[in-house]
């Protein structure tokens, strides 16, 4: 079984469509990377998989999008409980206005678990699976937003971590970082393969070659070529994906 | 195990949702229930008192009878006279602002005073009023007095309307017209008044609504309870709509009997208030299209 | 020219500022330098009275027959006989006085020459030459008394009590009690229209609000006068209507605008991603609005209270209409009361130009000046700190 599907899925806002009979599966503990020029439904197509695009007013789905084999767009599904087996990382770090500390405790907290022990637990282990626990353990106290940019988004990551899922949907999550930053987000992508299944969108081509087993390439809603990272960046089957690639548009 | 757990605390969290959402609903149309009651209660008492008569004739009977035209007159007058006063200033010292004094101290001070301005009750306008016009320069109980009294107090509002026209002109439109060898003023005349027009006549209806109900500076610098005849200079008093449903509602000697001129009072000033609303809003409209369309 | 004329305009602008702040301040502080007796009035005693000086609440004391011997002011035990003009006709005829008060001045000097325990009060025009009496030194109108005295009478005859506590509290009670009903009410309603309701009720809501914001407070006044009024003597059983509560009533309402309009923006400033972020952890819309957005714009929330309280302090003619103006100290909202402005509208007119109860209000201004101008710094301090703060 996959750990995510999607199935003919069409998405529309209005009347204009955004997603044409879109068809992927993704494999457990694998990195995959949505890849196209902006406007091409890459960005929509992941918020899918957590609903996020029901915030948006008047959009409707048809088809199939499972996590774990069950519809997430069926009648009866809790979507607080199923934003919680999905983790977001987005655009730019957006950390709370609130402590580093209260920062990764949010998810548990909003999800009713009390225990302050527990809690203390998670927030550390979570930190530390970002790398960032020597960074900021003497000052856990402190605003979110003292730290540098590279390091809120490793919060971020962080944050989304603690509430254990195990799926990390990552929306373009370097795009607002410097190199060195970007270096560390991608090499922590690389770690946090082992146990969760990632699906990242970038417009970095170079990005999705260095981190991403698998590679999709969305074009105008459509999904042109869907395939191993290697095989679609040196062997490409459809030319449109050639030509974006090479940089030829884009 | 796990599962039901989860499914207690969504389902607690659902609740608590519902029953928050549910509060705030009830709480947001009560205040709109308020507002449509305070409107429609003054609307319909006062409807069946308006009519030709009430808005041309002079009052008869101590204000328990006629109309109240020399109240609608003298509002005109006020309006027209602070607006003569504070439209001109207001629009030049926000050109001023906006255009020539560069980010620095004396922005800072003019911005400064200009808040302070907008945040001074209306009571200290009427004392300041009646100290410098009425006493001081010995203009007396005039139009003159009670037009540079509310002129004073819509200053701000021209001000602030003004600058922001301005700022939503595009600098690109500035730097094309001195890219083909324009003075800064020919750009602003040339260029940016007329892109901003428009949403400085909007603040222009805006700040005459606001000073055609404006009570509390009038009542030291021109108001009178009753004149027999309408003022012939600006050196006269003047009867207000406001001010006259103010008197004849607490300190007349026929409040009773007067009460139905005071429902017709109420609803020409709400209506003044409702067309200088719909009429930026509609103006507003308008232009915003017009700038799309060419 | 065009440069000058524009600078002008900027300069006129700033000026008034500070000419108010002039005017206001060069009235109201010579209020200071003002005794509480009417001008060109003169109180005299017997000359072998050793009181020298009587404050103003002394002298009302006396005249309200609260004090009746001297020895209650550290003189001698005589009883206290009252004096004033017009009862000079239980003294002297008509032709004693002469035709013109041509004897007047001497019969006075006489009569406080003969009662030791007299105080009286006259014009000092008919202070005789050779007077046999004393002339009491009374203070000018202190701080103190200003501030501290507890009466609110600037008619009194034969002296002035000017203490603004009553209508300090008076603000106060009826300000909170606005800003008690409407921050709640107001709050909810921000929040229903920024992140509850859809686009389409919004839609109808702000316009409606907005429209609210604008109807002149006088129509405010009197729908509380014909409307809140009656309702509220009805309810609490009261002898009139007209109390602290009409006020903060009709106060309220029209602080919502402000509270609503300024929250509202603050709240639908809260970064988008901020709020999917604590969407996709799992938090309810809900939790993402107590937890996150709140949290975020309540700096624009205090805010807008703040701006709120400052509208009601400021209003004038709806508090006048509806709150009965009783100057004295509150001990219930179901009481008359009087605010600092609504005692300025309703006295100026009768206050005849540069006298003791003029100046009074011009001090009565400058009080509310103080008061709008620490209001509106606050506000600016802490929307600059949202500004500077959080990125």
């Amino acid at each position: 079984m996959y750990k995510l599907e999607s199935k003919h899925v069409d998405f529309f806002y209005g009347a204009s469509q955004a997603l044409k009979d879109i068809n992927i599966s993704i494999e457990e503990n694998t990195v995959t990377a949505l890849i196209g020029p902006s406007g091409c439904g890459k960005s929509t197509y992941l918020r899918l998989f957590n609903r996020m695009n029901d915030l948006i007013s008047n959009t409707t789905i048809k088809g199939e999008v499972l996590i774990d084999g069950l519809d997430v767009y069926a009648k009866g599904v809790n979507v607080d409980s199923l934003r919680k087996k999905t983790g977001m990382v987005f655009q730019k770090p957006n950390p709370f206005p609130k402590t580093i500390f209260e920062n990764v405790a949010y998810g548990l907290r909003v999800n009713g678990i009390t225990d302050e022990k527990l809690i203390q637990e998670r927030v550390e282990s979570s930190i530390k699976k970002v790398v960032l626990w020597d960074e900021v353990k003497d000052k856990l106290k402190k605003s979110a937003f003292e730290l540098s940019g590279g390091q809120q988004q490793r919060l971020c990551i962080a944050r989304a971590l603690a509430i254990q899922p195990s799926v990390i949907l990552m929306d373009e999550p370097t795009s607002a970082l410097d190199p060195i930053s970007t270096a560390k987000i991608e090499e922590l992508v690389y770690e946090l393969k082992s146990k969760y299944t990632i699906v990242i969108v970038t417009h970095n081509m170079q990005q999705a070659a260095r981190v991403s087993d698998k590679t999709a390439f969305f074009y105008l809603g459509e999904l042109i070529e869907f395939n191993i990272t290697r095989e679609l960046f040196t062997n490409p089957m459809v030319e449109r994906t050639q030509n974006y690639i090479t940089g030829r548009f884009g | 195990m796990e599962t039901t757990n989860e499914n207690r605390i969504s389902k607690s969290k659902d609740r608590h949702q519902k029953a928050a959402f549910f509060v705030f609903a009830v709480l947001g149309y009560f205040i709109v229930t308020i507002l449509i009651a305070i409107l429609s209660f003054i609307v319909i008492k006062g409807a069946s008192v308006i009519s030709w008569d009430f808005i041309t004739k002079m009052p008869e009977e101590g204000m328990t009878k006629g109309g109240i035209y020399p109240a609608i007159i003298g509002t005109l007058y006020l309006v027209a006279g602070s607006m003569l006063f504070a439209f001109p200033i207001g629009v030049l010292a926000a050109i001023y602002m906006n255009e020539y004094v560069s980010d620095g101290v004396a922005k800072k001070f003019i911005r400064l005073m200009t808040n302070n301005l907008s945040g001074i009750p209306s009571i200290v306008f009427g004392l300041f009023g009646m100290a410098l016009f009425v006493n001081k320069l010995g203009f007396g109980d005039s139009i003159l007095a009670g037009s540079l009294t509310l002129g004073l107090l819509a200053l701000p509002v021209v001000i602030r309307t003004t600058e922001e026209a301005l700022k939503a002109v595009n600098d690109t439109f500035r730097h094309a017209s001195y890219g083909l060898g324009a003075t800064k003023w020919q750009t602003i005349r040339r260029v940016v008044l007329p892109m901003a027009f428009p949403n400085i006549i909007t603040g222009l209806i805006l700040s005459i609504g606001r000073v055609s109900g404006e009570t509390a500076p009038i009542l030291f610098t021109v108001a009178a309870y009753f004149l027999p005849k309408l003022p012939t200079s600006i050196f006269d008093q003047a009867m207000a709509l406001p001010y006259h449903l103010y008197v004849i509602s607490t300190s007349g000697t026929n409040i009773e009997e007067s009460r139905p001129i005071a429902y017709g009072t109420a609803l020409i000033l709400i209506i003044i208030v409702l067309v200088c609303n719909l009429l930026a809003n509609a103006l507003r409209k308008y232009f915003n299209n017009k700038v799309k369309m060419s | 020219m065009i440069v000058g004329l524009l600078m002008l305009s900027s300069t006129i602008t700033s000026l008034t500022v500070v000419l108010i702040v002039f005017f206001l301040f060069k009235e109201g502080v010579a209020v200071f330098e003002k005794k509480p007796v009417e001008d060109g009035y003169t109180i005299v005693i017997n000359k072998n009275n050793k009181v020298r000086k009587l404050t103003s609440e002394e002298i009302k004391n006396i005249y309200d027959q609260k004090t009746t011997f001297w020895s209650q002011l550290g003189a001698k035990h005589d009883s206290i006989i009252l004096f004033r003009v017009e009862d000079i006709a239980n003294f002297y005829t008509e032709d004693q006085i002469g035709a013109n008060f041509e004897n007047l001045p001497s019969c006075l000097s006489s009569i406080v020459d003969s009662i030791p325990g007299i105080i009286a009060f006259f014009p000092e025009k008919y202070l005789a030459k050779n007077f046999k009496g004393k002339q009491l030194d009374i203070d000018k109108v202190s701080l103190k008394e200003f501030f501290g005295g507890e009466e609110w009478y600037p008619t009194a005859q034969p002296s002035a009590q000017l203490g603004v506590k009553p209508l300090i509290l008076g603000t106060l009670w009826v300000s909170f009690g606005a800003i008690l009903l409407a921050l709640p009410l107001g709050l909810a309603a921000a929040i229903y229209m920024s992140e509850i309701a859809d686009e389409r009720i919004r839609r109808i809501m702000k316009p409606l609000i907005e429209l609210l914001a604008g109807i002149p407070s006088v129509v405010y006044g009197f729908f509380g006068l014909v409307i809140i009024v009656p309702i509220i003597q009805k309810i609490f059983n009261l002898p009139v209507g007209e109390t602290g509560l009409a006020g903060s009533i009709v106060l309220g309402i029209m602080a919502l605008p402000t509270i609503i309009t300024i929250s509202e923006d603050a709240m639908r400033n809260t970064p988008r991603e901020m709020k999917e972020a604590s969407l996709a952890l799992g938090a309810s819309k809900w939790q993402t609005i107590y937890k996150i957005v709140i949290p975020y714009s309540i700096s624009g929330i205090s805010a807008a209270a703040i701006l709120g309280i400052g509208r009601a302090v400021g209003e004038t003619m709806a508090v006048l209409m509806v709150t009965g103006n009783a100057a004295v100290i509150p001990h219930s909202i179901l009481e008359p009361m009087r605010t600092i402005p609504a005692t300025i509208a309703a006295e100026l007119g009768e206050a005849p130009s540069g006298g003791l109860h003029y100046k009074a209000l011009f001090a009565l201004g400058c009080i509310l000046f103080v008061i709008t101008l620490v209001i509106n710094l606050t506000v600016e301090f802490v929307s600059s700190r949202r500004k500077g703060g959080n990125h």
